[in-house]
């Protein structure tokens, strides 16, 4: 009785959660998948992962008050949302190779977009079925989904301007150097 | 009269029963031989210049042509090029859309097109034309600038438009072709037999879109940047005078593979997929985003679409 039960729930929940997922489960998963998406390694800086490198809990002492970083990190400007926010409201005081959601639930890297989807959860929604933000590999198989964060930086979101490619040659100027005749 | 009769019987005394197809033969060269005089094109071999519409080719016949076309490209480029003629995948029909919300008209996509399917690199040819346009006007060609350069994109007040071929299910091109060199393939992907096309340029004077591009010089391209993977309707390298255009990377998306385009382009403003595919990202933006076709009031029923993402 208690195994069918389990089983009938198992199944339930199974149900539940496959339409929120964008696609199922692709067995060529690399080791970054997690609900059948899959996801480069997120753009940490250069030598900045894993966290605890530094923030062990032995070396530096936990600090969790307000203010504004000087030393390490001193160059991250934070330019998203109020002014109030800061470091420890979605990186883990105490396990600092995770993030945190509101929730208090701790979750890798990799799956930041639910963290990002507290807020903005209409754009999660939109790039769970692959409206927003970007897809590559296979129109009909195995996709690489891009993180939030590979377009936005968590810490100044706004998409940044580029410069564009050079123009198309004016039909005039391509005669211009041909020499007219061919 | 009389000077007709003498050529058969001679041969017919052979006892030859193919002496009717040596003559054939003999004047199949001999006009091959003429029409090389006359255009002036020396390089073109009598094969090609006897070859059919591709649609009328045996499979062997097809499997010659791909030879020959390699061993062409071998002799031009110094390395193995690839020439696949991949059929259409049953139950697919090819879709599009482009998000202009999110477009910030970068012209990564264009040079990823150029990149990937063998354009001429001078003169240039690009079968993408990014056209910045003001908010205020909206979509409004007469408010359309293709040769915007500024330091950085994208520009206060203005928005980009990507043009490219849009698949159309009644392509203007295909019924104005003199020769039937252009025809839309059960994907809905419109194709061009190169070797079939004369270059008379009346599809560019039909497509409202500009889609389509006339090889008015010799086309340049390095052998250093010559994409090796290719299709015959695709990205193989075109002689010069013929029409060439967007066929959604025919040589990817025939083998699962996104477009080019949609690969670089560094907003996801592009999505691609199969229209027939209730699940595809396609479909939903199809029923869930707001969505319009560039000039729907002409029909052609382009199967590339445009929305507005958020």
């Amino acid at each position: 009785m208690n195994t069918r039960l389990i089983r009938f729930l198992g199944l339930t929940l199974f149900l539940l959660a496959a339409p929120a997922f964008a696609d199922p489960p692709s067995g060529k998963a690399g080791a970054i998948a997690q609900e059948g998406i899959q996801v480069p390694r997120p753009p940490f800086s250069e030598g900045i992962f894993p966290c605890t490198s530094c923030h062990d809990g032995k070396s530096m002492k936990l600090d969790t008050k307000r203010r504004e970083l000087t030393g390490m990190h001193g160059d991250i400007l934070l330019g998203h949302g109020p002014e109030s926010r800061w470091c420890l409201d979605c990186h883990d005081a105490r396990d600092r190779d995770k993030l945190h959601l509101v929730s208090g639930e701790k979750i890798p890297f990799t799956v930041s977009y639910r963290l990002c989807g507290q807020c903005h959860g209409d754009k999660l929604r939109d790039w769970r079925v692959g409206v927003h933000g970007k897809r590559t590999g296979s129109w009909n198989g195995p996709k690489e989904y891009l993180l939030c964060v590979h377009c936005h930086d968590p810490h100044s979101p706004r998409f940044k301007p580029m410069k564009p490619m050079p123009p198309p040659t004016r039909p005039g100027e391509i005669q211009a150097r041909k020499g007219g005749a061919r | 009269m009389t000077d007709l009769n003498p050529t058969c019987p001679p041969e017919g005394r052979d006892g030859a029963s193919d002496g009717c197809g040596s003559r054939r033969e003999f004047l199949g060269t001999a006009v091959a031989a003429v029409a090389t005089a006359l255009t002036g094109c020396g390089k073109l071999s009598q094969e090609e210049f006897l070859q059919r519409n591709f649609r009328e080719l045996s499979k062997e016949e097809v499997r010659d042509v791909i030879a020959r076309l390699e061993k062409e490209y071998k002799a031009k480029y110094g390395k193995e090029v690839k020439v696949a003629d991949t059929p259409p995948i049953p139950g697919v029909i090819f879709g599009y859309a482009l998000d202009l919300s999110r477009c910030i008209g970068c012209r990564r996509c264009v040079y990823a097109c150029v990149k990937e399917n063998n354009q001429s690199r001078d003169p240039g040819v690009q079968w993408i034309s990014v056209l910045e346009m003001e908010k205020e006007e909206g979509v409004n060609l007469q408010h359309a600038d293709l040769y915007y350069d500024p330091a950085e994109v994208p520009r206060e007040g203005h928005f980009y438009m990507p043009v490219q071929c849009q698949q159309c299910k009644k392509p203007p091109c295909v019924k104005v072709c003199p020769v039937g060199a252009t025809w839309r393939d059960k994907d809905g992907i419109v194709v061009v037999d190169y070797n079939w096309c004369i270059g008379c340029r009346y599809c560019m004077a039909a497509c409202p879109y500009g889609a389509r591009h006339f090889n008015w010089a010799e086309p340049h391209l390095p052998a250093g940047e010559v994409n090796p993977d290719t299709h015959y309707f695709g990205n193989r390298p075109r002689p010069k005078g013929v029409v060439e255009k967007c066929t959604f990377c025919i040589q990817r998306t025939r083998k699962g593979l996104y477009p080019a385009c949609v690969e670089i382009c560094p907003t996801g403003s592009r999505k691609f997929g199969n229209l027939l595919d209730r699940t595809s990202e396609i479909r939903y933006i199809l029923e869930n985003k707001r969505v319009f076709k560039f000039k729907e009031e002409l029909n052609t029923q382009p199967n590339f679409f445009y929305f507005y993402g958020v």
